[in-house]
């Protein structure tokens, strides 16, 4: 039976940098990973493991030091920074809102490519949320599980191909984190996202996860279903 | 009573500074003993700034001398030294040295050509080398402040800078706020010097040409000139250095590099 498509594909994905003390410094190696239309990759492992360094080479936040990268089988050297990143969606750890009101963090993405979004569709992204009627709230004025759903409204506002998430519950209390988790989960499932949520949360890997990535060091431990990572 | 001992206006000039320099010394000394560091260094600046300033007296002699155009090296080297200076302020900036220069060029070097091609400052050597070194030095000390603060934006905001990258704004966009912030922090002494004139103060150009016998309403008059070409040299290398530094700090593939001070 011939394999579907890959959505995202990484090969031998390395990152190095230059430390003027203390040489060169390994920060990710030969990392492979292929990941298909709506599945879920939860990337565990301790600090330092290279799990941010991965995604930010995923939203080429970074750029890699050897290795390849495709979206849709594209190479990403191929595509024009800004496109690649509106397609490939990330929420990260903090919020970062930007000043203004909530509707204008909303319509931010969409913006840059010169599409605005009418109150409507801010609305519907809202609701989709959880934060229906916040549109003309001042951004600056939400919680932390509030200023972090608005970062995921504002990152599906661009319909991404694929969602990065960098720890998105980390920095919230515990009623937050489950309902962001919930929330996240199910946008996951019903847009048939492909994503990548980076978490220290192994409860967390086994509800959401199709697949688990296991680093240390910059390393890939182990890859594949949650049952054979987690269990082994 | 010194005009009574020197009786030609180098030998006075030097016993007046001589004196002024010494009551500064005591009051440094007195700070000194209070545990104040900068009466340490208050000796060697005054005697730096003494032999600066008498090299620039002895080169303006020379120079009165020659041609208007003289003043062009004169003006440039000035230029090149303040671009120096502004390096100093920002390390981490890539290239900080040639922007300087560029924004410079086109916000000083721009708006003093401007106005000696008018006429408002009158094309001969005593004119446009005072003039013009006070709009460079205005112009160093925005860029300056424009360029630390802009970068000290920067390493506060990183996080919101990665945040709109990763929702695909461009460089630029991404850091159109901080910039503008930037832009706005730094005109705020030059603002402040033009709304305040002849209020809170009265600018040493004003107080030299009453002293050499000008008319006050005329020195009052180019006092304000002299402020707005130094308002609108400060702009225009703002906005030209608010178009080079984005591009500095991003590598060709839109990511924002490490900014360590």
């Amino acid at each position: 039976m011939p394999q579907p498509p890959a959505v995202l594909e990484a090969i031998a994905l390395s990152r190095t940098v230059e430390n003027v003390r203390e040489g060169p410094k390994s920060l990710l190696r030969n990392i492979d990973l292929r990941l298909e239309q709506g599945q879920v990759l939860a990337v565990i492992g301790p600090s330092g493991a290279g799990k941010s360094t991965l995604l930010r080479l995923l939203n080429r936040l970074d750029e890699p030091t050897s290795g390849q990268l495709l979206l849709q089988g594209k190479d990403f050297r191929e595509l024009e920074p800004a496109q690649l990143r509106r397609r490939i969606g990330m929420v990260m750890q903090r919020a970062y809102l930007f000043p203004g009101t909530v509707g204008s963090n909303i319509a931010y993405g969409p913006a840059q490519h010169g599409v605005s979004l009418d109150h409507d569709q801010v609305e519907a992204l809202l609701e989709h949320v959880g934060m229906s009627g916040y549109a003309e709230r001042d951004a600056a004025t939400l919680s932390g599980g509030e200023a972090q759903r608005i970062s995921i409204a504002r990152a599906l506002a661009n319909h991404p191909e694929v969602l990065l998430l960098d720890e998105p519950t980390s920095a919230l209390d515990d009623t937050s984190k489950a309902g962001v988790e919930r929330l996240l989960a199910t946008i996951v499932r019903e847009r048939e996202t492909t994503c990548v949520w980076v978490t220290h949360d192994l409860g967390q890997t086994r509800r959401v996860a199709d697949l688990v990535l296991s680093m240390r060091d910059g390393q890939t431990v182990a890859i594949g279903p949650p049952a054979q990572v987690l269990d082994a | 009573m010194l005009k009574l001992l020197f009786h030609t206006q180098v030998s006075l000039g030097l016993a007046q500074a001589a004196v002024v320099a010494l009551v500064t010394i005591i009051v440094a000394q007195l700070a000194a003993r209070r545990g104040a560091l900068i009466g340490r260094e208050v000796p060697f600046a005054l005697l730096r700034g003494l032999l600066q300033i008498l090299a620039v007296g002895a080169l303006l002699a020379l120079l009165m001398r020659g041609p208007w155009w003289t003043s062009i090296p004169m003006l440039a080297a000035m230029i090149l030294a303040a671009g120096t200076i502004i390096r100093q302020r920002v390390p981490e900036l890539p290239g900080a040295y040639s922007i300087s220069l560029l924004c410079m060029c086109a916000g000083a070097g721009g708006v003093i050509a401007f106005m000696a091609i008018l006429g408002i400052v009158e094309p001969r050597v005593t004119m446009l080398i005072p003039v013009g070194s006070m709009v460079i030095a205005n112009n160093m000390n925005i860029q300056a402040l424009f360029l630390n603060r802009f970068l000290g934006e920067v390493r506060a905001h990183r996080g919101e800078i990665e945040s709109a990258l990763a929702l695909g704004a461009k460089p630029g966009s991404a850091v159109a706020p901080y910039l503008r912030a930037s832009f706005d922090a730094s005109l705020i002494p030059a603002a402040n010097n033009v709304r305040s004139l002849g209020i809170v103060w009265i600018p040493g150009i004003m107080a030299g040409m009453v002293l050499s016998g000008s008319s006050p309403v005329y020195a009052a008059l180019y006092q304000f000139v002299v402020l707005g070409m130094i308002f609108t040299a400060g702009g225009v290398s703002c906005m030209v250095a608010t178009h080079l530094v984005p591009r500095r700090i991003f590598t060709p593939h839109q990511q924002l590099r490490a900014l360590t001070p």
